[in-house]
């Protein structure tokens, strides 16, 4: 299943396998599903997850300490695949645990679990050979993030090793709710407009139906990470229901930008 | 990258800029110390019986330990770049108290970054930080120690990079952070391979290093490199037990990996997940290599043994005794690979055992595990 982007601007959400548990983790993404989430970028915890902030990196430690594998999350992807045919499905990983796995064995088995793609938070484009090849013999579709900060060159580098979409991010800096949304990011996505066809998700601090609404107008996806972190946090007991309600708020704003460009 | 890629682009600037590398020798020399002496150790190497040993002493070079000559080095970068804000990593705390000195010197602000269980055992250089203006943010998550630090440092480095420089510590992190580290620790070696050819009218048969990220060892190693007949022998922390989360001896059950920008050595559970590890030493206690010591160790040019948390001990009690220096843990750990090794070898071989810093730091501890008589 190619990841397309149906509703504009789509809505990909982040979850932090793991985090309370598995069983949890299925639910809630069952339930943002429901709710609109076109894309869904299942992370796989990591120790020492330096691109996130406290909230994911507080998750990560909850995910962890149950244990939760690359292996784990690979099997809930073949599990959500058979209850979501139309969703994509990412695996947000950091390069180590897939380098332990081996690449070549992560493809194999997220091609057979139905996973559309991956994007590898630590890999850079310029170390990503093998894995490009790798990716692409699964036919799955690698993710790389493109920050403010990137060249023009590197922009270009970027694109072409792309696959499905490529992930904006909106300013310097970690995972994590902001208040306002940076001037970086618009100018971003002009600049990756120049070096792509491909849709572009913007993601980074966004956290409001207001922000969600402003990033729709000039992206064509929103990713939606620590606010549902967040709300998966402060919601024990009822964590699929909260996710699924903020997910609606948000992608009633999505179906009014497009209701009323019609 | 675009960080990383005007670092490279500035440091290979400076490195053929004559007057760059002037004043960082100035500096070196009339605000840092350099050179540092090499002591032969008299009466250690009668007590042995076996080959001469001589210490490198960087633990006289100034705050007490090898670091300072990387932070001035960078410290001048950070000039070139126009920065104001130096950030950094720190595990036993020198190379902290290094960088808030040169930006004390350079005047930049300082934030240092340091795992909050690192901070208790590493008080008086807190203090001293602070006491030389820098901020220092303790790091409450992981595993709370040089990791973490790193981990917390990056964070910031990429959330305000336009205005603010990592000075990484070690010979670790992403390109060109292992090279640039290693050229500025280069004159340890450099000094070293003068010093003995004068004393001895030889070269030594093997050098002795304790190996944390790996830049002291590197520093001394590297100009011994083409010197094929000398042995390069990396001390890692034996720790005190030989299961994963006892030790940091990477090259012990440690396995290619990626952490923190590099490829190298890590030790890791199955999952890839990094292990938490243990030194007596916050400087040795962390779980990867430099890249370089990884190739080193693979195509055999040098070798890497452990010295446990008791053997370092040990062997900072018998250095403070036999030759008046107290050695920090982490060079301690070198000490203790002298003292196995020394013994076994001939009375005309020549042995240099890098004295990477001054134990000082480490009073609170020492005091803490020995008994003394």
């Amino acid at each position: 299943m190619p990841l397309t982007f149906y509703n504009k601007p789509a809505l990909v959400a982040y979850v932090t396998c793991g985090d309370p548990d598995l069983a949890t983790t299925r639910d809630i993404v069952l339930a943002a599903i429901e709710a609109g989430a076109d894309v869904i970028e299942l992370g796989v915890p990591f120790s020492d997850p330096v691109a996130d902030g406290p909230v994911i990196q507080r998750a990560s430690e909850r995910a962890l300490r149950h244990g939760t594998t690359l292996a784990q999350v690979l099997t809930l992807a073949a599990e959500l695949r058979q209850h979501a045919q139309s969703t994509g499905l990412i695996v947000f990983s950091y390069l180590n645990p897939i380098l332990r796995m081996g690449l070549e064995k992560f493809c194999k088995v997220a091609r057979a679990a139905g996973v559309d793609g991956a994007l590898v938070t630590d890999l850079p484009v310029e170390e990503a050979g093998e894995y490009l090849r790798d990716m692409r013999a699964h036919d799955l579709a690698p993710v790389f993030l493109a920050a403010p900060t990137s060249t023009d060159e590197r922009l270009k580098r970027i694109a072409q090793a792309s696959q499905g979409f490529v992930y904006a991010v909106s300013r310097t800096g970690v995972t994590g709710q902001r208040q306002r949304l940076a001037d970086d990011a618009r100018k971003l996505v002009r600049r990756l407009r120049r070096a792509t066809k491909l849709p572009i998700a913007l993601g980074f601090g966004i956290s409001t139906a207001e922000q969600f609404a402003e990033v729709g107008k000039f992206a064509d996806a929103v990713v939606v990470g620590s606010a549902i972190v967040d709300m998966i946090e402060r919601n024990p007991g009822r964590e699929a229901a909260a996710v699924a309600h903020f997910i609606k708020e948000l992608s009633a704003v999505s179906h009014q930008l497009s209701a009323s460009s019609l | 990258m675009a960080a990383l890629e005007e670092l490279e682009r500035e440091y290979e600037k400076a490195k053929r800029d004559r007057k760059f590398q002037a004043r960082l020798d100035e500096l070196l020399r009339t605000y840092a110390g350099r050179p540092t002496p090499l002591s032969f150790a008299r009466r250690l190497t009668e007590k042995l019986g076996g080959a001469k040993i001589y210490l490198k002493r960087e633990d006289l070079l100034h705050t007490g330990a090898h670091k300072i000559n990387n932070c001035l080095g960078q410290a001048l970068l950070v000039e070139r770049m126009g920065k104001h804000r130096v950030i950094a990593e720190t595990g036993a705390g020198q190379h902290g108290v290094a960088t808030a000195t040169v930006c004390a010197l350079l005047g930049f602000e300082c934030v240092v970054y340091m795992g909050t269980e690192d901070m208790r055992r590493q008080e008086l250089n807190v203090f001293r930080m602070r006491l030389l203006g820098a901020e220092v943010r303790g790091v409450d998550s992981g595993s709370r120690t040089l990791k973490d630090a790193i981990n917390e440092a990056m964070r910031d480095w990429v959330t305000n990079v336009r205005t603010t420089h990592y000075l990484l510590g070690s010979v670790l992190g992403a390109h060109p952070y292992p090279t640039m580290v290693r050229d500025f620790h280069r004159v340890i070696g450099r000094e070293a391979r003068a010093q003995i050819l004068k004393a001895e009218g030889k070269l030594p048969s093997a050098i002795i290093a304790c190996v944390g990220g790996g830049s002291n060892s590197i520093g001394i190693f590297y100009d011994f490199l083409k010197d094929k007949k000398v042995r390069l022998i990396g001390v890692e922390a034996g720790g005190h037990g030989d299961r994963l989360g006892e030790h940091a001896a990477r090259f012990c059950g440690g396995s290619p990996g990626v952490l923190q920008g590099t490829r190298s050595y890590v030790l890791q559970d199955a999952a890839g997940q990094i292990a938490t590890t243990h030194s007596i030493s916050a400087g040795l206690d962390y779980p990867s290599i430099g890249p370089e010591h990884a190739w080193l160790h693979d195509t055999s040019r040098a070798e890497y043994v452990a010295a446990s948390d008791a053997a370092a001990l040990a062997a900072t009690t018998l250095l403070a005794r036999t030759e008046g220096i107290i050695p920090a843990l982490e060079s301690a750990h070198a000490v203790a690979e002298a003292l196995k090794r020394a013994p076994k070898m001939k009375k005309s071989e020549v042995v240099v055992v890098n004295i990477s810093g001054r134990g000082d730091k480490d009073i609170g501890i020492l005091r803490e595990n020995l008994e003394l008589s």
